[in-house]
Formats: C-alpha cells, sequence, structure tokens
C-alpha cells in the first residue's frame, strides 16, 4: 500500500540537494561579489602615506616641506551611542556640520569608494593643539580614528605660481588614476602638479585582520602583504628665491610677468607673475575659501601670466625679424631701408619716432626703427624670384618662428602653458581672403597685429640670442632626487638663423643699450644687451624688455612685461637691469637699491576694466 | 531458542554498516568544522583541550559512540514495549521543562544538569516517533478512519505546543516533518497539496502586496496572483479528483476570460481594481460547484468547493496573521526572507554574512583553519545554527557538495532500510527518522543559504552541542537496531 510514495519521498529529498547545489554553485563560483565583501569584511587597509618630496631652490633654500596633521577618520558602522553632542563640542563644530558632513560621507556620487566599514575622512587636518584636545577624549568616541598625515607649508610668501598647492584629490582625479583614494592630496597647481608623481611617492598598506566587532587581530599572513610607504622625492627648483623675491617687489601693483632665464641650462632662474599671492594662505582648511576668493577676483592672481598670458611682443620681436631677413638674405647688414618717421607706402603708414634716415641694421636695432622692419618683411613676402607666392613666403617666414620657440608651448615643466599665436599663410588666407601681401600684415614685423607671445616666449628668445642661436627648453626644477630629469630639458634646440647672423643681432642689441633705447641699463661691471618694446593695445602701451648678460658668456636672459606700463624704457628697461646685477653681482648696489624701492612703491592704475 | 550472544552475533552481522560509515564521516566533518569555527587567530591550536568548543565536542562524539553501543545492545522488543511510557514519560519533562529551565537568550528550553545542560526537546523526538511508530503499527489502525488519523496528529501536535511553550519555535517546527512519514503511510496527496498551497498563497501574496500589476498602481499584484491561483489550483483538483470535463471547461473559460477582459478593460478603458472581479468569479465558481454536488451526488465537488473557501480566507487573514498573530521579530524575519524589507544590520545580517563567508570560498575553499569570516566572527551562532558557513567557506564548493551529498545518502538509505521492515511500526519509525533528517537539513541548509526562513535548528552531525547529538545518535541507532533484528522477527 502506497510503497510507491517511497519515490515521492527519494525525489523530494534529491530535489532539495539539487536545489542547494545550484544555490551554491552560484553563490561560491559566479559571481566575486561575496569574496570582495568578504575581504572588506576582516582585512582592515590602513594605508601608511608617504612624506611628500620637499622643494629647494637653486642655492639650497628650503621653500617647500611637511608639517604634522591630523585627520579625523570615521568608520561608520562602528559608531556606536557615541554622544554626539560631545563630540561636536571637542572638535569644535555644530550639530548641522557634524549631520551635513554625515551625509556627504554617505553619498556615493561625491564619496563613490564609501563602505560603512572602512574608514572615512570625517575631518581634516587639525593641528597640534586642536588634536590634542580631541585625543583625550578619543576612546569616548567608538568609530572614530586618527589619521597622522602630513600638511604641506610653504617657507616663504613666493613663487606660489610655480610653487603650486596641493589639495584634496577630486571624483575625476579618482576615476582618471586608481592610485589616488577618497581624501587623498593630489598637486593642484604648479609644480605640485606637474611632478605629483615624483613628489607623492608610493603609500604603504598593512593589511590587518579585523573581526566583527571591529578588534584589530593582527596582520594578515603576518604582514606578507604589507608594503612599506616610499617618501616623494625632493626637488631642487632653478628658481633663485632671492632674484624671484626682487622680481615680485619690483612688480608689486602692476600687472605683468618678469621672466628670467639661465641661456646655458635653459633653468629658469625667476618667474615672476603679478599680482601673485601668498601660497601659505592654499593650505589646510582654509584652502577652498581662499581659492574660489582668488578665483573670483577681476586681476586673475591665480592666472601665471609667465606662460598663460599672451600678448603682442612689441619691438623686442624685431630681433627675431633681423635674424629671419639676414638668413633669407633679403638684408645684409650693411642694407639700409629710409625711414621718414616711418613706413609709408601709398596711403599705408607706420609711424615712427625720430632718428636719422636710412641707417643700416645695427643702428636700426638699437633705435628701434618700425619702418626698416616693415620694409624688409615687405621685400620678404614680395620676393616672387625666390618664393613662387606669398604664401610660400609666409611658410617661411612661419618656420623660422616656431624654430625660436615662437607659436607652440615651449613644453615647460609647468601645467597650462599657452602657445601664443603666430600666424601662417592658412590663417591670412582665411581671413583676408586669397589676394594679401605683405602690406595686409605689415604689423606683424614689429610685434603687433595678430602676433602674440608669452612672457617666456620672449625670455627665451633673449636667452637663444644669448647662445647665438640656440635654446634648452625652459625648465623650473633643476634637480629631481635620485632621478635624471627629462632629456627634453638637456637638448639644445637649434634655430634656422646661423651664429654669425645673430652676432650681428647682438652687435645691435649692445648698441641699444649703449646709446639707444636702453641706456638705462648700462653699467660698468659688465656688457648688457637689451632690446626695448612699446606695445600698443587697446588701453595704454604694455613696456616690454628684453635682454641678456654680459654679452660673452652670458649668465641670464630676462624677459619683463609691464601692462600698460607705457614706453620700453619706462619699466622694461629698469627692471630688466635690476634683475640682471641682482642675479651676476649677487647683490643690488646702493644706488640701485634705492631705485628698486622706489619701483616697488609705484603702482599703475588699471581702474576696473576687463583684464 | 538462540542463545543471548548467538544473537548478538546475528545482530552485528545483519547491521547496516553503510549508514555507520556515513554517520561516523559525517561526524568527523562535522567536528572539522567545528574546529575551523570556534578557532581564532593566533591561538596555540590544541583542539583536544577539553576548554574549548572542538575538545567538547570530541568528548560529546566520543559518548555518542558510547549510546550508540548502548543501543546496539538493548533488544528491539524493549522500545515496542516500553514505547507509550516513553511518549508519557517525555511529555511529562518538557511540561515541566519551562519550570526547571534557566533562561537562555529567551528559551526556556534548557536543563542545567552539574556541568552541562540538556535540552529535552532534542530527546522527546525520538520518544515521539517510536509512540506514533507503535499506535500506528497496530493491526487495527487505518490512517481512513479520521478520529484515528485525528489522535496520530495528536500525539505529533502535543510535543510541538509544549516545546514552543518553551519558546523554541524552531524545535517545535521540525515536528512538521512527521507529516511526510503520515503521506508515505496513506495520507491523502491532497493534505499534502493543500499545505503546499497555504505556503505558495501566503508567500506570494506578502511577498508581492505592495507591487503594482501592470503599471496599474490601484491593483496589488500580489492580491491578483492569490486570487488567479486559486482559480487555477481548484480548477486543477477537478481534472484530477473529477471526470466531468464540461464543468471544467466552464469553469476555466468563464473564470480566466472574465478575469482577462477585466484586466485589459482596466487596463485600456477604465482602470479599476479587479480583484472585486476575481473575488465575484471566485464566489461564483464555488457557488457553481456546490450545485454540481447536489446535481451530482458527490462530495468531491464539495471538498473542492472547501479548498477554494479555504484558500480565500486563508489569503484574506494572510495579512492580519503576518501583523497581528506572529511576534515582530518573526515579522521581520519573514518579510526581510521574502524581499519586501530590508535589514542589513538587523535579522539580514546574519543571513548576508553567511553568504558573503560561503560565497567567498569558492570552489577549493580557503582551507582549513584559514576561513577569515568564521575566524573574525563576522558569522554569529557560527558553530550551532551557522556551522554550515564554515564548511562553504573553508571546504569550498567541493566540500558543501560532498556534505550535502553524505546527508542525500543517508536519507536514501534510510528509506530504503524502511522500506525492508517486516512490520509496519518498524516502516513507520524508520520514517519518522528519515524525516526529521530531511527537515533538518532541508531547514538548515537552506537558512544559511537565504531559501528559508532563519529558524534556529541545528545541522544534525555537525553543529556544536551534546544534546542534539545524542538525540540524533538515538533516533538513528534505535532504528539501526530494529533494522539489524529484522530477520529475528521473521523468524520467532
Amino acid at each position: 500500500m502506497y510503497s510507491n510514495r517511497k519515490y515521492v519521498l527519494g525525489f523530494i529529498a534529491t530535489g532539495i540537494v539539487l536545489v542547494y547545489l545550484v544555490r551554491l554553485f552560484t553563490l561560491q563560483l559566479m559571481s566575486d561579489d561575496f569574496k570582495r565583501n568578504a575581504d572588506s569584511n576582516a582585512f582592515l587597509k590602513r594605508i601608511q602615506y608617504p612624506a611628500r618630496g620637499a622643494m629647494r631652490d637653486r642655492t639650497g633654500k628650503l621653500l617647500v616641506y611637511n608639517q604634522p596633521a591630523y585627520d579625523i577618520m570615521v568608520v561608520m558602522s562602528e559608531m556606536n551611542d557615541v554622544d554626539t553632542l560631545d563630540l561636536c563640542e571637542s572638535l569644535g563644530i555644530t550639530r548641522e556640520i557634524f549631520d551635513q558632513r554625515m551625509e556627504e560621507i554617505k553619498d556615493r556620487n561625491r564619496n563613490p569608494g564609501y563602505s560603512s566599514y572602512t574608514q572615512q575622512l570625517f575631518m581634516n587636518q587639525l593641528s597640534a593643539e586642536e588634536f590634542s584636545t580631541f585625543q583625550e577624549k578619543l576612546f569616548r568616541f567608538p568609530g572614530f580614528y586618527i589619521q597622522k598625515r602630513s600638511i604641506r607649508q610653504y617657507a616663504y610668501p613666493n613663487a606660489a605660481h610655480i610653487l603650486g598647492d596641493v589639495g584634496e584629490v577630486s571624483p575625476a582625479d579618482i576615476e582618471a588614476d586608481d592610485y589616488y583614494q577618497s581624501g587623498d592630496y593630489i598637486g593642484k597647481l604648479g609644480v605640485e602638479r606637474s611632478y605629483e608623481k615624483q613628489l607623492r611617492g608610493e603609500k604603504g598598506v598593512e593589511i590587518l585582520l579585523r573581526d566583527a566587532r571591529g578588534r584589530i587581530k593582527g596582520n594578515y599572513q603576518n604582514g606578507k602583504f604589507d608594503r612599506a610607504p616610499i617618501p616623494g622625492k625632493n626637488l631642487t627648483l632653478s628658481i633663485d628665491l632671492e632674484l624671484q623675491q626682487l622680481g615680485e617687489r619690483l612688480m608689486q601693483g602692476k600687472l605683468g610677468s618678469i621672466v628670467a632665464i639661465e641661456p646655458s641650462t635653459g633653468e629658469v632662474l625667476c618667474m615672476v607673475s603679478s599680482p601673485t599671492y601668498d601660497p601659505r594662505i592654499m593650505v589646510g582648511r582654509q584652502r577652498g575659501k581662499n581659492n574660489r576668493i582668488l578665483t573670483n577676483d577681476p586681476m586673475k592672481p591665480l592666472l601665471n601670466r609667465a606662460i598663460m598670458g599672451t600678448y603682442p611682443p612689441g619691438s623686442t620681436f624685431k630681433t627675431s625679424q633681423a635674424l629671419t631677413f639676414l638668413e633669407e638674405g633679403i638684408i645684409t647688414p650693411q642694407t639700409s631701408y629710409p625711414c621718414s618717421g616711418g613706413f609709408r607706402f601709398g596711403r599705408l603708414k607706420v609711424g615712427c619716432h625720430g632718428h636719422a634716415s636710412p641707417i643700416p641694421l645695427i643702428p636700426t636695432i638699437a633705435t628701434s626703427c618700425n619702418g626698416y622692419f616693415c620694409w624688409g618683411l615687405y621685400y620678404m613676402l614680395g620676393n616672387r624670384k625666390k618664393y613662387a607666392t606669398v604664401q610660400e613666403a609666409m611658410t617661411t617666414w612661419k618656420d623660422y618662428m616656431v624654430s625660436m620657440g615662437f607659436g607652440y608651448p615651449l613644453g615647460i615643466d609647468l601645467p597650462g602653458e599657452k602657445r601664443g599665436l603666430i600666424p601662417n599663410a592658412d590663417f591670412y588666407d582665411k581671413h583676408l581672403g586669397k589676394s594679401w601681401s605683405a602690406l595686409s600684415i605689415i604689423s606683424i614685423a614689429i610685434g603687433q597685429g595678430e602676433v602674440t607671445l608669452t612672457p617666456l616666449q620672449i625670455a627665451n628668445l633673449g636667452a637663444t640670442i644669448a647662445n647665438r642661436g640656440y635654446y634648452i627648453t625652459p625648465h623650473v626644477v633643476k634637480e629631481v632626487q635620485g632621478e635624471e630629469i627629462d632629456t627634453l630639458y638637456k637638448t639644445r634646440h637649434y634655430t634656422k638663423v646661423s651664429r654669425q647672423n645673430y652676432e650681428t643681432v647682438v652687435a645691435g642689441m649692445r648698441q641699444a643699450v649703449v646709446g639707444g633705447t636702453c641706456r638705462s641699463a648700462n653699467n660698468e661691471w659688465y656688457e648688457v644687451c637689451g632690446k626695448t618694446g612699446t606695445a600698443q593695445n587697446r588701453g595704454h602701451d604694455h613696456s616690454v624688455f628684453m635682454g641678456f648678460a654680459p654679452r660673452e658668456n652670458p649668465q641670464i636672459a630676462v624677459a619683463v612685461y609691464v601692462e600698460n606700463g607705457g614706453w620700453g624704457a619706462t619699466y622694461g628697461v629698469p627692471f630688466g637691469a635690476l634683475i640682471m646685477e641682482k642675479f651676476i653681482n649677487g647683490k643690488l648696489s646702493e644706488a640701485s637699491e634705492a631705485k628698486a624701492e622706489a619701483f616697488a612703491n609705484r603702482t599703475i592704475n588699471y581702474g576696473n576694466s576687463e583684464r | 531458542m538462540a542463545t543471548a550472544n548467538d544473537k548478538q552475533r546475528s545482530i552485528l552481522a545483519s547491521l547496516d554498516w553503510l549508514t555507520i560509515v556515513i554517520y561516523i564521516a559525517l561526524l568527523g566533518l562535522g567536528w572539522m568544522s567545528v574546529c575551523g569555527a570556534t578557532y581564532d587567530f593566533g591561538q596555540a591550536g590544541n583542539f583536544f583541550d577539553l576548554d574549548t568548543r572542538s575538545g567538547m565536542q570530541i568528548m560529546w562524539i566520543g559518548t555518542s559512540f558510547v549510546l550508540a553501543a548502548l543501543l546496539l545492545s538493548i533488544d528491539e522488543r524493549f522500545y515496542d514495549v516500553f514505547a507509550y511510557v516513553l511518549y508519557a514519560g517525555f511529555m511529562l519533562l518538557l511540561l515541566a521543562t519551562p519550570f526547571l529551565a534557566h533562561d537562555i537568550k529567551g528559551s526556556m528550553s534548557w536543563i542545567k544538569i552539574g556541568k552541562f545542560s540538556l535540552q529535552p526537546a532534542e530527546f522527546a523526538k525520538f520518544a515521539t516517533a517510536l509512540c506514533v511508530a507503535k499506535y500506528m503499527g497496530r493491526n487495527d489502525y487505518s490512517i481512513a478512519k479520521w478520529w484515528k488519523f485525528l489522535l496520530t496528529c495528536f500525539l505529533i501536535m502535543l510535543p510541538m505546543g509544549l516545546i514552543i511553550m518553551q519558546k523554541e519555535t524552531g524545535s517545535a517546527l521540525v515536528y512538521m516533518a512527521f507529516f511526510l512519514m503520515l503521506y508515505r503511510e496513506g495520507m491523502p496527496g491532497s493534505v499534502l497539496f493543500a499545505g503546499v498551497s497555504a505556503v505558495v498563497y501566503f508567500v506570494v501574496g506578502v511577498r508581492f502586496s505592495e507591487d503594482p500589476l501592470w503599471h496599474l498602481h490601484i491593483i496589488s499584484l500580489g492580491q491578483f496572483l492569490v486570487l488567479l491561483l486559486t482559480m487555477l489550483f481548484t480548477i486543477g483538483l477537478m481534472r484530477v479528483y473529477t471526470d466531468r470535463w464540461a464543468p471544467i471547461l466552464r469553469v476555466a473559460g468563464y473564470g480566466l476570460g472574465l478575469t482577462l477582459a477585466a484586466l485589459l478593460f482596466s487596463k485600456f478603458v477604465i482602470p479599476f481594481d479587479i480583484t472585486w472581479v476575481q473575488l465575484a468569479l471566485c464566489l461564483g465558481m464555488i457557488a457553481y460547484l456546490f450545485m454540481l454536488a447536489v446535481k451530482h451526488h458527490s462530495s468531491r465537488y464539495t471538498l473542492i468547493a472547501i479548498f477554494a473557501i479555504g484558500s480565500l480566507m486563508l489569503h484574506y487573514s494572510a495579512d492580519f496573521a503576518l501583523n497581528h498573530v506572529l511576534q515582530p521579530h518573526q515579522q521581520t524575519r519573514i518579510r526581510v526572507l521574502l524581499g519586501t524589507e530590508d535589514d542589513p544590520r538587523g535579522v539580514g545580517y546574519n543571513v548576508i554574512q553567511a553568504k558573503i563567508a560561503i560565497g567567498s570560498g569558492g570552489l577549493r575553499g580557503k582551507g582549513f583553519l584559514n576561513g577569515t569570516q568564521t575566524k573574525l566572527k563576522y558569522v554569529p551562532e557560527q558553530e550551532t545554527d551557522f556551522i554550515f558557513c564554515t564548511v562553504g567557506e573553508e571546504e569550498g564548493f567541493l566540500g558543501c557538495a560532498v556534505v550535502l551529498l553524505l546527508f542525500l545518502a543517508l536519507i536514501l538509505r534510510l528509506i530504503q532500510l524502511a522500506e525492508r521492515q517486516p512490520y509496519a511500526s518498524g516502516r513507520i519509525y524508520g520514517y519518522c527518522v528519515m524525516s526529521i533528517f530531511l527537515f533538518h537539513v532541508f531547514i538548515n541548509v537552506g537558512m544559511v543559504l537565504g531559501l528559508t526562513p532563519v529558524i534556529g535548528i541545528p545541522l544534525p552531525f555537525f553543529s556544536y552541542g551534546g544534546s542534539s547529538l545524542w538525540g540524533f545518535t538515538l533516533l538513528l541507532f534505535i532504528f539501526l537496531r530494529m533494522d539489524a533484528a529484522r530477520n529475528h522477527f521473521v523468524h520467532s
């Protein structure tokens, strides 16, 4: 009776076991989620942060270093019976801030790595004093931990644009490089950003076993998988702090830039961008607030004008024209062009100031004659024997410019460098139609019109002339601890112009100092070569200077660009001279010091015009 | 007349050694799991130290072997003679337990004897099985006689009730396993079907009660499905138990057709709650069934109508039962299991951690004593109710499969042994033993895998503890002793 039902029961038992085997199969073999969950349960990965590399200037002065600071971390799942009011009081925050912070931590959009089992950053960068009061009470707040970190410190209020700063990583940074976790720091600007990989070092990790109550039960497999942190590398900058300080002092109350380069190495000796700011305000918990204030400032103090400002180079550009015309055989050093108060062609007129006429190239450079270079460009672009079309001539011209480092970013080791503008044939074909000639674009010959350069490119032009025909890509980091610097910063880039033609231009620039536009730069210690620029623009002229010294074995090339400063001789020449003197002599003479102080106190009124 | 020694020899010769091998294998694996579950990282591992649970478990296993040997030497007739007395004794003990017990986590089921605590509920199982077997083994017993069936049910329900009074709902539910045995002994399949239907209605109704049907937010998907199932089950019963085709087609045609029409009307014309239409159709169907019963003088239609009425009543009282009869922690457990409530820090925690521990084991597991989740106490009650996690984490899928297949082998072997018993009482007792093992494995492993509700009952031979191990040994070896004497019975 009913004995067939034994099969039903056997079938039920077999069915249950089969269902369970399938379930086990899916749990254990189909997905890694549980494995990962188990690891995040049991393994507490305690990150050990390496010390970020320090920075020194070229003379060995410590510019950037680390100071201990303390982050407060929280593990949500362990936060039982915490007296919130007591906690807020100990940390000096309000209940609202506490609640808001908790919400932010749990928001997976803003904090993608959130887990209630791992440490999350609650508050960062407590100072030693704030920390010590909190530490006494720490035992009362289960789930809260202290993480020792280091905070960046800047020893001087200078060189903010070069040094840059560090800030908390953004979600985009985390996305781009999985080295970073929420709450980590990353270089945001300047060298801090461009040398992030060298400065940050490598995080270490200690894998600890943690039981269900959050108690640590020792290292996993006795530390077999632990890694010690590797400290970041120290950098030596090519910057001379004192030179930088002088430059910043001179540029107070003015907009613009001073860049100095050591021609033989391409090392940037100073790079001033004005207005500047104190890098020490971009540290710690006020960073966000101060960053906002600086971002909204209409004078744009965060903009590094030395590499991001693109300006008409004005007459400093004439040196590059003279080199091009000489090399192409359009002119010889003896060639003279008439200039009767400027360049006249039909109704077209480019004005000039009074000087003897006609004169050959060297005195032309010394007096900065506009007419000469307009004729030069006119004859070059109009030379149908040498160039089949005006476009071909233009392309040749452009190739010379590019070989001198114009029109493209030079490749300095700072983020955000601009390329400036060197127009080519296509550019004019597009804007002027096919039938354009030298006359349509004549003002580029004198560094006006469409041409723009960054102050760094102008300084690099000075370095190239000082080197008589080559430059080494400018850079601000001289040495990386235990590492060779990029070969880019050791390679000579030769221009298309030969050494002998450079000598002619050098002679012209020397003449400008001895008896031309740069007379005030002349001194008894060494031979200065220079070229002024007075760049026209919508407002008052920009005051520009480009030069180097000494004439033989040059030690420094300088570019000065003072927005709306008027004649090149007004600000450009004296600033350039002071920078050279400071660097070559190691100090300023008494008279020069007085002059520097007088200039430091002069301000240019920019009104509220748009920058 | 054989001498006592001869008999003893023939018992050993006809003993089912296969079952004993499986028993020992399970005990060995179980002990390894207890070692894994209680071992702490960094601890000097002496698993035989009586201060550790693994050491204690060795002692329980050893005493179980002594107990087994003792049971094999007791004459099988002893159980038949004393079945009722044992039953009565254990019922009295269960009744007295709450008064003698001390509170362990809200449970009043543990009696302290010297250093040890014992749980009488674990021993009442074999007594109940023996009693039921003796009663049902009588020549004049017929399961078809309703009062005899009811008395059988009473014998089973009495210990259940007494154990519920000790607040050990899990152990009490184990007695439901006896219904599998009753099914084998001829209880109508429809009773089992009705029971399964009740579970299905409850699960479907609660699980989908908040979900909309076909984006119509005024209709509860759960209610719709339960009413539809009521109709389908009723039609199915008519198909199985009656042989007139016309009424079946009529009920199916009108019932399902009108439901579909109402659904389409609600979706595309005027939205309204079509469960009222379904309810009306079900009531119509019930009325029609009663009419058929009268017309054809057939009680079958009446019984099917009663099934349909019962379905409706159960459905409409399920919510009430869930919210008002069950205790809050039981409600939460059910809701978490059915997925209508998420509670990862509370009730769901156990199940999530259990899944994590098992899931992290992979194919081969992390190796003996290398499980992190169990060592670091992420899994609660890991050496008792959640012991299977340790198997999953340390021995992986292969280890789990070996354990489950050993249990399956044990259960199938018990069915085989039960079937070869010369007397009904032997067979019935055998099925009781098999059903209890099946129920424990089904609920315990299912709970760890997140498939059945969290009901705290041990996994036989694995979970730490003397009471359950002795209880299972008693159940099994009494049966093996009966089985060994099967030939002797025939001859005497």
